[in-house]
């Protein structure tokens, strides 16, 4: 068995006094979509920010092998990316600067230039707008902003939060075609937390479904779509 | 006419040193949300340590380049040893730390330098040209053109360098910059770097206007530069600008033209500032922060 | 509040009155005079305390609600006759006014912007007080010595019976500490009333205040006006203790040394503020002490100042806070 790209073994985290996670076992390989799905205040959002850093956390958190530090500056350096729910935009700044701070962890300029061409061929629009200030974006449009932010880093790993959230179904297709190009063509992988399980199914290799803070079922997405048992009890259809 | 033309040339020249010291007080404020009373404090020490190596022979434009590198650094420590570890304070504690930070620097310099008048070299000729009637010291344009030059820089660096681009993000979104690598605790010290430096050449460049200097010679010159920055917008700095400009000229005219003001000017001019304020309370570039009820 | 906790305030009350009857019979005279500085101060800083503890705007102009009040008691006993004492209620209330007539505008401005609206006011009070000399004496000030209305003098001696002398300085002390005392008792009760909870409701969350019916105006304002009336009996004090007012010694520095105060006594604390108080006046002293070499005594103080804030950034009155609670919530039952 290779050594999976991401792995947590008995995570557990906190805000304050109150307990998040209770230890979450979760790993990602490479080239693959997981998710995590469940209820609100499950410890979906927690799981990827005790990931990326920005939530204090203890336990054993792997990537490569080696233990994940404890800064976010840190962890994106090291090739994870994290689209945040709220989506992180830089209202202030224009479309392309937001773009440039995505591939601030990079140091190659040409490739740099031929990943802004991919981001652009996915989403035209970006070419259209991009000296416009980026605040003033539809909802959709700064999430896929957010992605191709993500994206542009070149990162090993993609932690992306209710990619759905306040979208039309129609992009949010978009976004994760998207999403599966970049894990086919360039070979990353994603950790997907979502509220919308049969979207989510869809586009999955595997999935985790937490309650309260643990991991309560796991398996292949096609297992669990299959489950009607799993279907009702933990993803409501 | 020419006279007034005189006096606003001259307030630019002036208001050029204003602009300087509120650019750097705007520069913290955005990035760390400190409005940093020692700031004019800071720009004496730096203008001190240049007088230090022009007394020890050093060329003119060496001293000038090695003070700004030396401030850099000084504002670089001051905010890792002492702001970061209040960052997260109250505002009123972080208030009194500058405070402390301005009895601090005021008091070292008098130490060191035992409190005497001292005179700084001026770099620019003391001649003066005739424009169409308008007299303009060589002096002013000397000072205009220094702090625009400044100024440029750091407008280059901040939009159009990568760490550039990097800062203001950092004082912009901190959380979100961490998520793509950028090291917001640096970018806030980098700020303060560069505030010294804008400090160091304000100092630098009024403390020859002035015949000679001493340790207290720059706290009119800080409530001239915060009054700036505030009728500007604190968050603002092209506001910084105009306001040190605006600043500049206006005292200029109202000591000169308005003479029972001629000792009250700083009263007045703070009078002016609050009227401007009462209309637009963020300033004339500050950003609306939208507060109902 | 549960019958206990109120035992344990009066308690606490009696205590620090006690202390305060005491601590003159084991001081010097000089000393006597210092600690009714260090009143004088408390008074001011419970007054700022009112102000930035409730709205939290930091004011850097209240030593100009202390020279109005200083001034109004010179004026009115040099050039009215005035017994002393009744000025200083007078000399509050004419602060207190200004303090409405500067809060209402003020209301506008937040954060630094009003920092520097205060500090505004701040700097140009002692320029604007020596330009309207007709009124204020100009830069000579006024002078008390020779007015009929002063109460305490220079000469005054008392002698108790048990042989124990009291001062002109013991009875500056004691008028300074009982006006504080009183202040104090006013700024707690303040502090629990219903007033107290809407500040308090403003200060914690502005937008659920206003929504629960909380006038935020009225109130804002009204943190300004108590804060100055505070401000402006520290004031008269200052010009009884000093027989003159000029306007010297209302310069920037005191607005700001105000603020040091309240942040090394600790906002939001009330009985604490004593040490802020203390700090003013004993620290630049102390600092004197160990060196008079030019500027040292600032480097000492800034130095202490900035330790002080980074190990104790809610101040003295943040650390009894912090040790205290742990013991007292155990005397405490939580309901």
């Amino acid at each position: 068995m290779p050594v999976p790209l991401l792995e947590l073994e008995g995570v557990e985290a906190r805000y304050g006094a109150i307990r998040a996670l209770h230890g979450i076992t979760i790993q990602v390989g490479e080239r693959e979509v997981v998710s995590v799905l469940g209820a609100n205040g499950a410890g979906k959002t927690t799981t990827l920010r005790a990931i990326s850093g920005t939530v204090r956390r203890s336990g054993g958190l792997r990537f490569d092998g080696k233990p994940l530090p404890r800064a976010p500056e840190a962890v994106a350096r090291l090739g994870i990316a994290h689209v945040p729910e709220g989506r992180g935009t830089f209202a202030e700044l224009t479309v392309d600067e937001n773009l440039q701070l995505g591939a601030f962890v990079r140091r190659d300029r040409t490739g740099y230039e031929r990943d802004y061409e991919e981001v652009l061929a996915q989403f035209p629009w970006i070419g259209e707008r991009r000296h416009q200030q980026a605040g003033t974006l539809s909802g959709g449009e700064q999430q896929m902003l957010a992605l191709a932010r993500a994206f542009i880093g070149r990162p090993r790993l993609i932690l992306v939060d209710e990619p759905s959230l306040g979208l039309a179904p129609l992009i949010v297709q978009q976004l994760f075609d998207v999403l599966r190009s970049w894990i086919d063509e360039h070979g990353m992988s994603a950790l997907v937390v979502e509220q919308n399980a049969n979207v989510a199914l869809e586009h999955s290799e595997r999935a985790y479904v937490l309650e309260v803070g643990r991991v309560a079922v796991e398996g292949s997405a096609d297992e669990l779509r299959g489950n009607e048992t799993v279907r009702k009890s933990y993803l409501g259809y | 006419m020419a006279d007034v033309l005189q006096q606003v040339v001259s307030g630019i020249a002036s208001g050029g040193v204003y602009a300087l010291l509120a650019l750097a007080l705007v520069l913290i404020y955005r990035s760390t949300g400190v409005v940093n009373f020692a700031q004019g404090e800071m720009a004496m020490f730096s203008t001190f340590i240049c007088w230090e190596l022009l007394d020890r022979g050093v060329p003119y434009w060496v001293a000038f380049f090695l003070t700004l590198a030396i401030s850099f650094v000084g504002g670089v420590l001051i905010e890792r040893l002492v702001i970061h570890v209040v960052s997260r304070a109250q505002a009123l504690t972080v208030v009194t730390v500058t405070i402390g930070l301005l009895i601090l620097l005021n008091g070292a310099a008098a130490w060191i330098w035992k409190g005497e008048q001292r005179t700084l070299e001026n770099p620019f000729p003391s001649r003066t040209f005739d424009v169409g009637g308008v007299v303009i010291a060589a002096q002013d344009i000397g000072i205009i053109a220094v702090s625009l030059a400044v100024v440029a820089v750091l407008w280059v660096f901040f939009q159009k360098t990568r760490v550039g681009l990097a800062a203001r993000a950092a004082a912009l979104n901190p959380e979100s910059s961490r998520l793509h690598g950028v090291r917001v605790s640096w970018m806030l010290a980098l700020g303060w770097g560069l505030a010294a430096v804008l400090g160091a050449v304000a100092g630098i460049l009024v403390a020859p206007t002035q015949g000679s200097f001493d340790q207290n010679f720059m706290l009119p010159i800080l409530i001239f530069a915060f009054a700036a920055a505030v009728l500007g917008g604190l968050d603002s700095p092209i506001g910084a600008v105009v306001g040190g400009v605006a600043v500049g000229i206006a005292l200029n005219l109202i000591g000169t033209y308005i003479d029972f003001f001629s000792d009250l000017r700083l009263p007045a001019a703070l009078l002016l500032i609050l009227l401007i304020l009462l209309l637009r309370p963020n300033g004339l570039f500050g950003r609306q922060i939208a507060r109902r009820v | 509040m549960t019958a206990l906790r109120y035992a344990l305030r009066a308690a606490g009350l009696a205590l620090f009155v006690a202390v305060v009857v005491y601590v003159p019979f084991r001081i010097s005279d000089f000393r006597s005079s210092e600690f009714a500085l260090i009143g004088i101060y408390f008074i001011a800083i419970l007054g700022l305390n009112i102000l930035t503890g409730y709205t939290g705007a930091i004011s850097l102009g209240h030593g100009a609600f202390m020279a109005i009040g200083a001034y109004t008691t010179a004026i009115l006993v040099a050039d009215h006759g005035m017994r002393d004492l009744w000025t200083i209620a007078i000399a509050g209330l004419v602060a207190a006014a200004a303090g409405t007539a500067f809060g209402l505008p003020a209301l506008r401005l937040s954060g630094p912007y009003l920092a520097l609206a205060t500090f505004g006011i701040a700097v140009a009070t002692p320029i604007v007080i020596k330009k309207f000399d007709g009124f204020t004496g100009g830069s000579g000030g006024i002078n008390l010595f020779e007015a009929e209305g002063i109460t305490g003098l220079p000469e005054f001696v008392v002698t108790l019976p048990g042989g124990h002398q009291l001062s002109f300085n013991d009875w500056l002390y004691y008028l300074t500490w009982t006006i504080a005392l009183v202040l104090f008792v006013v700024a707690w009760g303040i502090h629990h009333s219903r007033l107290g909870r809407s500040l308090r409701a403003i200060r914690d969350n502005e937008l659920a205040a206003a929504a629960s019916g909380v006038w935020l105006a009225s109130h804002k304002t009204l943190a300004f006006t108590l804060s100055a009336f505070y401000a402006g009996v520290a004031g008269a004090l200052l010009a009884i203790s000093a027989f003159s007012v000029q306007p010297g010694a209302f310069p920037v520095e005191r607005s700001i040394a105000l603020v040091v105060g309240l942040a090394v006594g600790g906002l939001g604390s009330l009985a604490p503020l004593v040490a802020g108080a203390a700090f003013l006046v004993f620290l630049p002293q102390w600092a004197q002490d160990i060196s008079k070499a030019p500027g040292v005594p600032s480097v000492i103080y800034g130095v202490v100042l900035i330790l002080l804030m980074m190990v104790l950034p809610m101040g003295v009155g943040g650390l009894l806070r912090r040790i205290g609670s742990p013991l007292t919530s155990r005397l405490y039952r939580r309901s």
